[in-house]
């Protein structure tokens, strides 16, 4: 077994994450299909890092966690927002602007 | 990469992959919340075995520790018995979406099968100063000016919270006259002034679901909170009375009950 093996778990989770997103109606359950690929990505980094003999892939991580920190903080913001509106967290609710 | 660490990426990736499904297939938000917590973890530790520690702990603190509590927080605060709905708004959502998920695995595996990779290097000298000694050096040598721009975005993302959430009062803030007008109001409709009464002590049970006994002996309703009352979780006064008349009877047989409380109830 060589470090391949950590890449293919991050495509595997990657590939969860995304169909996370494509499939559940929950806001809430939707953004942790978006943290969840970008703990994929993260995976990824840090094993390209060890791959390479290069610390800056895991800099690169790095910065990921801060942005997805950022990104968690605002978008559950906007879904309190929602919620405080429309009194539902589902991501099938939001369709006001549809005619 | 060693015996060890083959043997700990075999055991915890199989999990991790289960905990990530589970986020696909269970009902409710708080166990999908579990679910990502426990794949967070073992993220960390893989980090921790791939000669990363800082990362690994700040996976812990940052996601672990800070994301998912915040999730679990707007959770209780968004209701935690909000289910998923099972009605389908665009038909063959379900079938499409499992299709484009198998899809972009296959890509992605596919892609790294075929890619050939360097011969692993490790980061036996890149960590020769400890790791998080080499990560500053790069983060804060080669990388300061993105660093600062992480920096405001944070400061940004924490006044769009701020913002975001903000409620504005509507009417005006109720004084404390007012209120207590409103309640000298509500007297003939049954509310009353005082606080209500705590929820009963008894010998071998305090807890919020029994209810207190009033002057005359009787279980108090409205001790119970209400939310309990409404969910029918609240237990009976007189089953836990006597349960102590007979432990009392137990310790102290002589002893005799008081029989006044016995005929008022």
């Amino acid at each position: 077994m060589d470090l391949v093996n950590y890449l293919y778990l991050a495509s595997i989770l990657f590939a969860l994450g995304a169909t996370t997103v494509l499939l559940r109606r929950n806001a809430i359950v939707v953004f942790m299909g978006v943290e969840l690929m970008l703990n994929a990505t993260n995976l990824a980094l840090v094993t390209f890092a060890r791959m390479h003999g290069d610390i800056t892939g895991q800099v690169l991580a790095f910065f990921v966690m801060v942005v997805a920190a950022a990104e968690v903080v605002v978008g559950l913001a906007i879904i309190v927002t929602i919620f405080r509106a429309r009194r539902s967290a589902s991501v099938d609710d939001v369709n006001l602007l549809k005619s | 990469m060693s015996g060890g660490e083959e043997v700990l990426f075999w055991v915890l990736a199989p999990l991790m992959v289960i905990a990530a499904a589970g986020l696909l297939v269970v009902r409710r938000a708080v166990h999908a919340a579990v679910c990502v917590v426990f794949v967070m973890i073992g993220l960390a530790v893989l980090y921790v075995v791939q000669e990363a520690p800082f990362l690994g702990i700040v996976q812990v603190v940052v996601y672990t520790g800070a994301v998912m509590m915040l999730f679990l927080f707007v959770l209780m605060l968004v209701g935690v018995d909000a289910a998923d709905s099972l009605t389908e708004t665009i038909r063959g959502q379900r079938w499409i979406g499992l299709l484009l998920g198998a899809g972009l695995a296959a890509v992605l595996l596919g892609v790294v099968a075929q890619a050939t990779f360097p011969p692993s290097v490790g980061l036996a000298q890149a960590n020769a100063v400890t790791n998080p000694v080499a990560l500053a050096r790069v983060l804060l040598g080669q990388y300061v000016v993105a660093m600062e721009v992480v920096g405001i975005l944070l400061v940004t993302a924490a006044l769009a919270g701020l913002v975001l959430t903000h409620r504005r009062r509507l009417g005006k803030k109720p004084t404390q006259r007012a209120l207590a007008e409103a309640k000298v109001a509500a007297l003939p409709t049954g509310r009353q002034l005082t606080p209500l009464p705590a929820p009963g002590v008894y010998a071998q049970n305090n807890a919020m679901d029994t209810p207190a006994l009033g002057p005359d002996g009787r279980p108090l309703e409205h001790s119970v909170p209400r939310v309990l009352r409404i969910r029918g979780q609240q237990r009976s006064a007189t089953e836990l009375l006597t349960a102590e008349e007979t432990l009392v009877q137990h310790i102290e047989p002589d002893r005799r009950t008081p029989d006044e409380t016995e005929e008022d109830r």
